[in-house]
């Protein structure tokens, strides 16, 4: 699966590795909570940027179309939950139920991104999208009246939790001797979407679907010449990206128990972008990775700072806060210089081939 | 399907004007099934212009084309492409990013269905399909001779590969016309000799072929007529031995009255 090993020809190995990766997965948060709870949490808010990552990865990785509002999807997604599973409106409707939902919202708001956009590359699309994103956080911001749908900068609070039954997501519970805290349910309900997306991604990526997106991206007139419907492609790409952030922005919402428009500002998006970027562009590993490293990055650095410049210096000279975005920053310039495609390029996918080697 | 007549493609009174320049003025031909038609003419003559026009990348002011027996005006490039015209690219337009063999598959799109719900459960249709698409891409590759760079991203193969991947992801389209905008542009001599022999090979197999050409060697090899072009007019048309010695050509390429230039030199 993972193409960091050759594991070809070496089934076992494989096996091997694949059992390690989900054992170490499976005991995660039973070892993190024993740090702290706090890094549970941490963890669950690392999935959910997976899981973004992975959705933009679709518009920008694979049909190369820069997109600098993306956040506002999430927003749209979160919004669309905590109304319809909150007091705000008095309605409590099942979270399987309002996923679906909001991820189809996401995705009429991704069409209506992507039609007046079409004709637009690069600069001048980075530049709409950006301005779409800021318009729908306004708005949140401001639908508070004459009629109060979004509730303004106070935000929505006491969002229902995730339940089944009276199997409830946010409480302590204990299930064959061990204690799940409700981070710890999260994780893996997380963990478990988290696998899907990457299964469909790597799936889309490597189909008829996904090689017409990376030829509008490499090349939009030729891709039109070779009958790619372009429209309809980067539609697609537009809706199925939203889509993915709607369903992060409901799980978001449930987890968080409570939004509000500042959780959807612009550095939002340009963290996303930057995990995309980072990780490498179309590579759905690489998009992971990154999304993981700058999820945790702030924090371990945060951490960190204080206590290593009290062992060094015997007090702390800068301000952990000033100085962790100070790092975070030089740590991504560093990176562009050095591997600008990212940790993991988009790499040629191997192909099985039953080619008669012809000679000449 | 109605009979099929000789004529595949007939353009008739095809206009072009940007701004102030008339780059393609009341041009017309037909080209028959089964032939090489060229077209030639100086450099600015508008021989891209009207592949620009016969592919649905501009729109023409006036005139029309009748393709395989029905009109071909106002379409998308995606549905000329549809139709059964593919083309390549005076400057190479390969996918760069990805391998040879990918670059041929993607001119398989659109003769082939699957959609997000087959690329996501991969059922047996879509399968079946995906296996079809590159069993044909490596079969494409191996008739124009890059099979043994399949696996190489398009961006680092030599030139003449590129060219001849450009032409194995048109012919991918299954065309009935292949629209070939200058394909031995940059090439050596012996790479020409062996586009040459590719061409015949092609034409052999039953794809029609509209080359613009610049070496005038590959075209009256190849070429059963050639159609002349000169400021956006059509100035002969004809086989390709006829063309060449038509005193309206000549003044064409050399400039004015040949004899006057001559006396005035």
């Amino acid at each position: 699966m993972l193409q960091l090993v050759d594991v070809k020809g070496r089934p076992a190995l494989a096996f091997a590795g694949l059992v390690i990766v989900a054992v170490a997965l499976a005991v995660l948060p039973f070892v993190l909570t024993g740090i702290g709870t706090f890094w549970v949490r941490i963890t669950n808010l690392a999935i959910l940027y997976c899981l973004l990552a992975l959705g933009l990865n679709i518009v920008v990785g694979f049909a190369g179309l820069l997109d600098l509002g993306y956040i506002a999807f999430y927003a749209v997604g979160a919004y669309v939950y905590a109304m319809l599973a909150s007091p705000h409106f008095g309605l409590h409707l099942p979270f399987w139920i309002i996923l679906p939902i909001g991820a189809a919202v996401a995705c009429v708001f991704g069409v209506l991104l992507g039609a007046p956009t079409l004709k637009l590359r690069g600069d001048y699309l980075a530049i709409v999208t950006l301005g779409f994103g800021e318009i729908i956080r306004i708005f949140l911001n401001n639908l508070s009246q004459p009629i109060n749908i979004t509730s303004g900068p106070q935000g929505i609070a006491r969002i229902d939790p995730f339940r089944i039954g009276t199997f409830d997501f946010s409480r302590t519970s204990s299930i064959l001797g061990l204690t799940f805290t409700g981070p710890m349910k999260y994780y893996y309900l997380l963990l478990v979407v988290l696998l899907v997306v990457i299964a469909i991604n790597l799936r889309l990526q490597d189909s008829r679907i996904g090689r017409a997106w990376e030829a509008i991206r490499e090349d939009e007139v030729a891709a039109r010449a070779m009958g790619i419907n372009t429209r309809n492609m980067k539609l697609l790409a537009f809706a199925m990206g939203a889509s993915f952030g709607g369903i992060s922005g409901g799980m978001f919402s449930a987890i968080q128990g409570f939004i509000s428009p500042e959780s959807f500002i612009l550095v939002e998006s340009i963290m996303v972008l930057s995990m995309v970027v980072l990780g490498g562009m179309g590579n759905v590993w690489g998009v992971v990775i990154g999304a993981v490293l700058l999820s945790f990055a702030p924090e371990l650095l945060r951490e960190w700072v204080g206590p290593v410049q009290q062992a060094v210096f015997g007090r702390t000279l800068l301000d952990p806060e000033v100085i962790r975005m100070l790092l975070f920053g030089l740590a991504l310039v560093l990176m562009m210089l050095f591997r600008p495609a990212g940790i993991l390029p988009s790499a040629l996918r191997k192909r099985e081939l039953e080619t008669r080697r012809t000679a000449g | 399907m109605a009979a099929e007549s000789t004529t595949l493609l007939a353009a008739e009174g095809i206009g072009k004007r940007f701004g102030g320049v008339q780059a393609l003025s009341e041009v017309g031909f037909t080209i028959r099934r089964g032939e090489i038609y060229g077209l030639i003419g100086p450099n600015g003559a508008g021989k891209t212009t009207l592949f620009n026009v016969l592919t649905g990348i501009y729109a023409p002011d006036g005139g029309s084309f009748t393709f395989d027996g029905r009109p071909l005006m106002g379409l998308k490039p995606n549905e000329v492409a549809a139709r059964g015209i593919a083309r390549t690219f005076q400057n190479i337009r390969l996918f760069g990013n990805l391998s040879a063999l990918e670059n041929v598959m993607v001119g398989r799109h659109v003769r082939t269905r699957t959609g997000v719900w087959g690329a996501i459960s991969r059922h047996r249709r879509a399968r079946d399909e995906e296996a079809g698409i590159q069993r044909r891409a490596v079969d494409l590759l191996e008739y124009v001779g890059v099979a043994p760079r399949a696996m190489d991203l398009a961006k680092n193969l030599p030139y003449g590969f590129q060219r001849r991947l450009e032409i194995a992801r048109a012919l991918a389209t299954d065309p009935k016309l292949l629209a070939l905008d200058e394909p031995a542009a940059g090439m050596n001599a012996t790479e020409t000799a062996s586009l040459e022999a590719l061409l015949h090979n092609i034409r052999r197999d039953g794809t029609t072929i509209l080359l613009i050409e610049h070496d005038m060697k590959l075209v009256m090899g190849v070429c059963d007529r050639v159609l002349v072009l000169d400021y956006g007019r059509r100035i002969a048309e004809g086989p390709a031995a006829a063309v060449q010695k038509d005193p309206a050509v000549i003044s064409a390429y050399l400039g004015g009255d040949v004899s006057l230039n001559l006396k005035g030199a």
